[in-house]
């Protein structure tokens, strides 16, 4: 009840500093931020609320025209891989049901359509005309039999305008050695991890039961993709690749705790059909701005890359796992955010010794559908704390992004399974 | 491979116990200052688990969620010794659940460690981030260490 008092609404509102803004401008939500703004760190103007505790591990989301959240769980809850929310005013949502026997990572909104996906699969479901899904019994199946191995299982999801489907197929090792992580360990020739993995399949949007032989690889060397998303502006499939690691584990001879802490980059790449990103056989350095070739492949930290390897859009800190990736095209928040990106780090584990770094949701500006300028922090401290992020142990890890139908950018954490909504409150 | 069914019932026996094991207080025995040898393997292990482990277990050996394991008071860290020398010689390659999280990566050998080395990096972990169990002896490692393919 104290929730739905009238007076109380204003009154958080008030002390939100929003009231008067909320009456003056028309974009501005209804939807009051958390007088905390949930706990975030965010420029100036914006506020943040949580949505609703699903207490899941949340991946993936995807909202409705209608503003209906939907969210992947990476593991099965009660019964449930897939949760609907459905909003109130307040800008809050009740989790009001669920499908979906299987975990994953996928959730994808598009012409009708809720696309999700498992660890091997890809499906869909029929969204009605109030952008909910009626019938969860019949997913149809459209893409099976994925390759998926002990690491990077996820298959992330996202469609282009013409009817196709692309998932991410994660490599399963880390940079494809006889064995596997192990120091000293070489390259196998020819990684044969590529036949079936380590890049982007394509395949049909709107086909039942496809299997490897009726998709494409579209891309290749490419590690692992999380955060993936179609470019309207230049009509184009960006990824999000995480990097190779354990550099100064496993050759430490050519890279010391210092380097291994930030190396490789993290990339942003802008992939057209049959581009090749060179995973395994080399990685991006951020700091020389240089394709290097791979330790596991005669690399020795100098050497740079020989072949014909696609070079990044962007390059970002090493090991802060982007696992989401947004191309923001409302109107809500102000114009220098209008297409450009909003990338979600998961956050670091392979810095130890060195403090971890991430834990938050970085703007990549954008003119004219090419990264420009520098990137900047945007929602911080997921984490909780400085302390919590150097520590590697925070709180909430920022994963999925999507767009609600006002503006509004939704943040999913699948650590606790708290589902975020930024909005922006002041004058534009 | 008889032993990989001897590792097996180990195993499993092993988690009978630790779980027992959870519920009880932790005896309060300070074995390290009283014994200068384990003292001294203590402090070399941490150099070793700095150099190899502390990249996956992390410094407070808590772990990377649903990734690599925690080495706090698990069944195996606490448990018997030889599946313990195993792990770190041999590897490991199961799905494990602890504390309803899933560890599905595979853990690599870390075989180019000596025996000495093995030893203490053991013996620190069993006696660090909240555990407390006796020392892992060399002979120990290497009796393990004659049971794996050359
Ligand atoms: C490349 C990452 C990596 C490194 C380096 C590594 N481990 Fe592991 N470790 C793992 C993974 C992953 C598992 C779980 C394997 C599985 O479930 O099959 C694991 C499992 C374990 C386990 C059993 C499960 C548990 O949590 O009790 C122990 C004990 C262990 N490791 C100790 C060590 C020690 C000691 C070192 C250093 C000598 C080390 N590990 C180095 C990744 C690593």
């Amino acid at each position: 009840m104290r929730f739905f008092s009238p007076r109380l609404l204003l009154a958080t509102s008030a002390v939100a500093g929003s009231l008067a803004l909320l009456a003056s401008n028309p974009h501005t939500p209804s939807v009051a931020p958390d007088p905390d703004n949930a706990g975030l760190k965010l420029p100036a103007g914006f506020g943040a609320l949580k949505v609703a505790e699903t207490g899941g591990r949340a991946r993936h989301i995807a909202v409705t025209p209608q503003g209906i959240i939907y969210v992947k769980l990476n593991k099965v809850k009660d019964g449930k891989g897939i949760l609907e929310l459905k909003p109130q005013a307040t800008g809050k949502a009740t989790v009001t049901g669920g499908f979906g026997d299987y975990g994953g990572t996928g959730m994808y909104v598009k012409d009708g359509y809720l696309y999700a996906s498992s660890d091997h699969n890809v499906y869909r479901y029929k969204l009605d005309a109030k952008g909910e899904v009626t019938d969860p019994n019949k997913g149809e199946l459209l893409v099976r039999g994925l390759k998926v191995g002990s690491q990077h299982e996820s298959k992330s999801i996202v469609l282009d305008n013409a009817g196709n489907l692309y998932v991410n197929i994660g490599a399963y090792a880390n940079a494809c050695q006889e064995q596997d992580r192990t120091r000293g360990s070489k390259g196998i020739p020819n990684c044969p991890i590529l036949d079936s993995a380590g890049g982007i399949w394509q395949f049909k949007a709107n086909q039942a039961n496809q299997t490897y032989k009726n998709g494409t690889r579209y891309a290749t060397g490419l590690r692992n993709v999380v955060g993936l998303d179609w470019n309207q502006q230049d009509n184009q499939l960006y990824v999000m690749q995480h990097g190779r690691d354990q550099l100064a584990d496993n050759w430490p001879q050519f890279y010391n705790e210092k380097q291994s802490a930030v190396l490789p980059a993290e990339c942003m790449y802008a992939l057209k059909q049959g581009d090749n990103a060179g995973w395994p056989y080399t990685y991006y350095d951020q700091l020389q701005h240089k394709i290097m070739q791979g330790p596991e492949y005669g690399g020795d930290g100098k050497k740079e890359a020989t072949g014909n390897y696609l070079a990044p859009a962007a390059a970002y800190p090493g090991h802060m796992a982007p696992d989401g990736l947004l191309f923001y095209t409302g109107t809500m928040f102000p114009a220098k955010y209008r297409n450009g990106a909003f990338i979600a780090f998961h956050g670091s584990w392979n810095r130890a010794p060195e403090p971890q770094a991430g834990y938050y949701v970085v703007f990549q500006p954008f003119v004219n559908g090419k990264p420009s300028g520098q990137w900047e922090v945007f929602a911080d401290n997921f984490s909780g704390s400085a302390a919590k992020t150097a520590a590697g142990r925070a709180d909430h890890r920022p994963c999925g992004l999507a767009q609600g139908p006002d503006g509004s950018l939704y943040v999913s954490d699948d650590s606790k399974g708290t589902i975020y909504r930024i909005v922006y409150n002041a004058k534009k | 491979m008889i032993f990989k069914q001897a590792f097996l019932a180990l195993a499993l026996a092993g988690g009978v116990l630790s779980l027992q094991a959870q519920h009880r207080p932790a005896p309060k025995k300070t074995a390290a200052k009283a014994d200068p040898a384990m003292a001294a393997s203590i402090k070399r292990g941490a150099v070793v688990y700095k150099n190899v482990c502390i990249t996956c277990h992390q410094a407070d050996g808590g772990g990377v969620p649903n990734m690599n394991p925690p080495l706090i008071k698990t069944q195996y860290v606490l448990g018997d010794k030889a599946r313990l020398a195993h792990i770190v010689l041999a590897g490991l390659a199961e799905p494990i659940e602890i504390d309803g999280n899933d560890y599905k990566q595979h853990m690599p050998a870390q075989n180019y460690l000596t025996d000495q080395q093995v030893a203490d990096v053991l013996t620190y972990v069993r006696n660090s981030f909240g555990n407390k169990a006796s020392a892992v002896q060399v002979a120990e490692v290497k009796a393990v260490r004659a049971t794996l393919p050359k």
